[in-house]
């Protein structure tokens, strides 16, 4: 150590602040661990108290989860095969036979579905109406943002009984069409917010520039605009996604069958015998994956933060 | 490479008339300064030139074809932005090569093509490295590379040492030149530095508050100036004013000064009532036995020559004289003028009156 520095930090500081960050790191992350423990867990640990910190880890939970089973009569068992997979064996311990695939699957895919394809749809609109706002004389534009912005001053589920009158007339309800309609127009004004902000903050003369060096107006929006747009883009399809895969009130009142998301079903999965909380949990587990690899796969653009550097302001 | 005749151009922003009614001509070749004070619309008439703002009303000619309502990418000229605008996303190489992919041409000229012009800018080092870092002398040299690599009509330059240190500024300024006569491009360059135009520019062409001040090769505009506003914007100390009321004949060739007669060229136009007296600071000579007074208020050496500030009857003034003479604060000195680039104004329109001295400057402006 040997001055003082307004930027660099003092090995005190760091240590004080690694310390912080770590506490609360660890605070945060329990609920997701002990989820995903849990989600390995025999029913029985899994209610155990005190809770069990080490137990036998069994996939018993994400076999439930994926399977329908059906209780067998001893005699019964003892004339079938013996069980050929290792998913097999373990329901066959519990005196149960695999009556076939669950839900689970099925429901998934439809997360998947409506939640990227939302996504997809609010950031490709949400990206052409912010470049509008942002470069073009729209008329009344101010009101224009600032209506876009009111639809979202109230929580989204205020209107859901406008809104299920609505899909039932126009035969939206438990279609895939529909949720990503919905998630969709819900998901838009934060989209066209966040974008017009990064979009304001790339100078124009970029496109002057490329207009300049013999391009067309869209192909200096795509050439240049989107490349340097790319970090506004990945965190407002994070946002947009985040919020369609976690939707549950929607997701409750307007999917039943062939639309239902993965929130309303998870908590549908009850075991024989009471709540089966390992199922729930390897559900839970499962269902976080997709967005946080997500989020991982385009960290790179949230934290690369492209340097302005080459226009001075 | 061509010409480029601008014809009553005007840009209004709602009500507020950025530029009006300019017109004038850019010759094959010509390194030619906009210059004017910051918002007097210079970057607005290059603009208009380059198809990035429509004008309101008037022509642009490039090689004798009206562009003013095309656009810019099918004017064929090049733009150096104040701020170069190189784009962040990609290296030297791709932003110098950018102009030449929108034409289609093949990879292996590209590439040849960006090497000749990056032995030209000497930045044959610095072509695969990104544009983020970049010092500013390179981001410079970047952006001519962009702009010369696909030999435009012409190229157009807003203000492109404005973003440089002073220092560095004289040696771009330097090479941009050089750069000029060994292309031979028609350049227009715009700046509010009234030096810079001087050394770099064969024509200048001097606005305020979006209109045509005077328009003419640098010494025309520094020994004849069309204005007071072009006296007062040109030259470093600028040229005196000194007030006095009067009547001005077609073909004098004196006029008083509180009560003292001097010589001026002859003059072609007659005015009477608030007039100005115009001479350019080496133009005074300090002579102890001139009956026209004037008290030293302050001196400032400058090596060779000083600048010495004086009271006289008819306002203050500076005079540019030898600093082998020795002048204190305080000194009461004679004044004389040589008459030969002395310009008379109306104090009211704030125009140069036509003399024998400045008529042919001011037929053709
Ligand atoms: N898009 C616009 N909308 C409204 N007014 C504008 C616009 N662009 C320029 N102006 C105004 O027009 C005037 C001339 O602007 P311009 O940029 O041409 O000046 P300039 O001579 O280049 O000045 P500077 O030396 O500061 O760059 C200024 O008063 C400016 O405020
Ligand atoms: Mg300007």
């Amino acid at each position: 150590m040997s001055g003082f520095s307004i930027t660099e930090p003092s090995n005190r500081t760091k240590w004080i602040a690694g310390v912080l960050v770590i506490s609360y790191a660890l605070i945060t992350i329990m609920p997701l661990l002990w989820i995903i423990a849990t989600g390995f867990k025999s029913p029985s640990d899994s209610i155990a108290y005190p809770p069990k910190v080490v137990f036998q880890p069994t996939l018993e939970g994400y076999v439930n989860l994926f399977t329908t089973q059906t209780r067998i009569t001893p005699d019964m068992q003892d004339k079938l095969q013996p069980p050929t997979t290792w998913y097999e064996e373990i329901v066959r311990d519990k005196g149960m036979v695999i009556a076939g695939p669950s839900r689970f699957g099925q429901r998934f895919l439809n997360s998947v579905i409506i939640g990227f394809g939302s996504t997809f749809f609010s950031v490709f609109l949400g990206t052409l109406a912010a470049y509008a706002f942002s470069r073009f004389k729209v008329p009344i534009k101010d009101d224009l943002l600032f209506f876009i912005l009111s639809t979202r001053m109230m929580p989204p589920i205020a209107v859901a009984i406008p809104i299920f009158l609505m899909f039932r007339q126009l035969g939206l309800s438990d279609t895939h069409l529909g949720m990503i309609l919905l998630y969709t127009a819900v998901n838009l004004s934060l989209s066209v917010w966040l974008l017009k902000g990064f979009i304001d903050e790339i100078p124009l003369e970029y496109e002057e520039a490329a207009l300049i060096d013999g391009y067309t107006r869209f192909q200096a929006f795509y050439k240049v605009v989107l490349p340097q747009a790319a970090t506004g883009i990945a965190s407002t399809a994070i946002f947009c996604l985040i919020f369609a895969w976690n939707e549950y009130a929607f997701a409750v009142l307007l999917t039943s069958g062939t639309a239902q998301t993965a929130p309303p079903f998870i908590p549908t999965i009850i075991g024989v015998g009471g709540q089966d909380w390992p199922a729930v949990a390897a559900g839970a587990t499962i269902f976080l994956m997709p967005v946080m690899i997500f989020t991982i796969l385009l960290r790179k653009h949230l934290l690369r933060g492209i340097t302005f550097g080459a226009v001075r302001k | 490479m061509a010409q480029i005749i601008i014809k009553n151009l005007r840009k209004d922003f709602g009500d507020f008339t950025a530029v009006q009614e300019s017109s004038f001509t850019i010759e094959d070749g010509e390194f030619f300064m906009l210059l004017g004070p910051s918002g007097c619309g210079k970057t607005t008439t290059l603009r208009m030139i380059a198809g990035l703002e429509l004008p309101t009303s008037g022509e642009v000619f490039i090689d004798g074809e009206e562009v003013s309502q095309k656009p810019a990418r099918e004017r064929d000229i090049a733009f150096v932005f104040q701020m170069f605008a190189l784009y962040p996303h990609m290296n030297v190489r791709n932003n110098i090569s950018y102009p030449l992919k929108s034409q289609g041409m093949p990879k292996a000229q590209i590439k040849q093509k960006v090497a000749e012009v990056a032995h030209i800018l000497g930045i044959e080092d610095i072509l695969n490295k990104p544009v983020g870092g970049l010092s500013g002398g390179d981001r410079q040299r970047v952006a001519l590379g962009r702009a010369i690599v696909r030999d435009p009509k012409a190229f157009l330059m807003d203000e492109p040492l404005g973003a440089l240190d002073a220092e560095f500024r004289e040696h771009m300024a330097e090479e941009l030149r050089a750069l000029h006569d060994r292309m031979g491009a028609t350049t227009i360059y715009v700046t509010h530095d009234q030096l810079e135009a001087m050394q770099m520019g064969d024509k200048i062409v001097v606005m305020n508050h979006g209109v045509v001040e005077q328009f003419g090769v640098p010494q025309e505009i520094y020994d004849w100036p069309a204005t007071m506003f072009v006296a007062d914007f040109i030259g470093s100390p600028s040229m005196n004013f000194l007030h006095f009321q009067g009547n001005v004949e077609k073909g004098d060739r004196t006029v008083h000064l509180d009560g003292h007669s001097f010589y001026v060229p002859e003059q072609l136009q007659g005015a009477s009532g608030d007039l100005v007296f115009g001479i350019r600071p080496e133009n005074i000579t300090l002579s102890d036995d001139s009956p026209y007074r004037a008290q030293v208020l302050a001196t400032e050496y400058l090596g060779t020559t000083q600048i010495i500030t004086l009271e006289t009857a008819n306002g203050t003034i500076k005079a540019r004289v030898p600093s082998t003479k020795p002048v204190k604060m305080g000194d009461a000195v004679g004044l004389t003028f040589n008459p030969r680039n002395v310009t008379l104004f109306d104090k009211g329109t704030g125009k140069a009156l036509i003399s024998e001295g400045n008529k042919g400057v001011l037929d053709h402006g």
